[in-house]
């Protein structure tokens, strides 16, 4: 184990910048995860950007997961209990790629964000001697 | 019967199906990412692998958080991939491989594992990019596949020592499949990435090193951490390292590294692929 960087309420471990989607996240957010989950369908995501507040009413959202779908404010969306992986099928009809959310969540410009991830980059390669995969 | 003669390891970045589609594999930004899928090509080739057993996460197209199974084994004559959101939809269909399902079903309940079984599944990117980077083109699919979903999405999710014993489990029932099958083993995702909260961007090249240093030699190094561990060393999409830790289980015989390709960044991602060979016997 690593050592613990913190205890929030209930005594969860609490990992900085980070929330962990539990079950606690899994039950606040479902209507929200719901409605993202439905966009896999093209009709659907049609049908949201024709009128957003009737798609929301349809899957039952809380005011604070509207507030947050109306704010496109991601982090909010969060706390309102999105999962990333549901709430990346909202962005794609927002026209919002995963630079874009980071920019969002992090308060950086996107060419910010996306230096920051320039910042690691790096290449390293092994390939080992055989015969099978030798050119 | 039948043998495991490798595996795959490699990231699934939703992106990356988006530059195959757009033909970028020479493009500045991707090529040394799938530059890493040459000595790769070469091996399937010489190897031929009749069935591939893929350990992935779901990422919403097939599962949601009605049902979400901790481990579910497809067992379906045929899968496909479909739009999950952003319009790309990969056309090939994944041919199955019911009776190696069932079977591998049948062994890992018979280990005490309890998955949910599933005759009609969708797959996502988690299984669509590793196969269109591993037979890329048109040509229909001749590897059939077993896709096995871990849990990656809603906590709590299985401990990566589970996830070890799982794929040990698999392997062990792969080699007991009264049929002259060769299997490649893939394990999907990573290597670190977060998509979400504040740390949204956290990229850890020590732990990602750390993974690809013992992945072959000492597996189980990589179980000193728990879950949440997993989550802060390696963020909250980089515990798909569970895919890895599992297919690595199933090979159980004398496991050596092929290739190795660590690219960062894909996206937000600090991507990894690599191959490792499964042989019955010590080699020098």
């Amino acid at each position: 184990m690593l050592k613990q960087t913190g205890n929030a309420g209930g005594g969860k471990r609490a990992i900085p910048g980070t929330l962990v989607f539990d079950g606690d996240a899994a039950q606040a957010g479902y209507a929200l995860n719901a409605m993202c989950y439905s966009f896999n369908d093209v009709a659907n995501r049609a049908a949201f950007a024709a009128d957003e507040e009737a798609y929301m009413d349809r899957f039952g959202l809380t005011p604070a997961q509207r507030g947050a779908v109306r704010a496109r404010d991601v982090i909010a969306m969060l706390n309102a209990g999105g999962n990333v992986y549901y709430l990346a099928k909202l962005a794609g009809i927002l026209g919002l790629n995963v630079q874009d959310l980071g920019a969002l969540q992090t308060g950086m410009s996107v060419d910010d964000f996306k230096a920051a991830l320039m910042d690691h980059s790096m290449t390293e390669t092994r390939v080992g001697d055989d015969e099978r995969i030798v050119a | 019967m039948s043998r495991i003669c490798g595996g795959i390891f490699t990231s699934h970045v939703p992106g990356i199906g988006g530059a195959i589609a757009k033909g970028l594999q020479q493009d500045p930004y991707w090529k040394p990412f799938f530059d890493g899928f040459g000595p790769v090509h070469k091996w399937l080739a010489a190897e031929k692998p009749d069935v591939a057993v893929v350990f992935y996460n779901d990422h919403g197209l097939n599962f949601f958080l009605d049902k979400m199974p901790t481990f579910a084994i497809g067992a379906a004559p045929e899968y496909r991939h479909e739009d999950e959101g952003w319009g790309i939809a990969f056309k090939r269909p994944y041919p199955g491989h019911q009776d190696l399902s069932w079977h591998i079903i049948e062994q890992v309940v018979e280990s005490e594992f309890d998955p949910v079984m599933c005759q009609s599944m969708l797959v996502d990117h988690a299984v669509a990019v590793p196969f269109e980077l591993c037979w890329p083109g048109d040509a229909p699919f001749t590897t059939k596949l077993v896709p096995i979903a871990i849990n990656t999405v809603q906590h709590p999710l299985p401990s990566p020592k589970r996830c070890h014993e799982l794929g040990k489990a698999v392997g062990r029932a792969i080699e007991s499949f009264d049929s002259d099958q060769k299997v490649v083993v893939f394990g999907t995702g990573g290597l670190s990435h977060q998509l979400e909260g504040e740390r949204a961007g956290h990229i850890n090249v020590d732990y990602d090193k750390f993974c690809l240093r013992n992945l072959a030699p000492d597996p189980e190094a990589l179980l000193q951490h728990d879950t949440l561990d997993i989550v802060e060393l390696a963020g909250s999409q980089g515990v798909e390292i569970l895919n890895w830790i599992a297919a690595r289980g199933a090979l159980r015989g004398s496991v050596r590294e092929l290739s190795s390709n660590y690219h960062v960044p894909i996206s937000n991602t600090a991507a990894a692929t690599v191959l490792l060979e499964n042989r019955a016997t010590v080699r020098a």
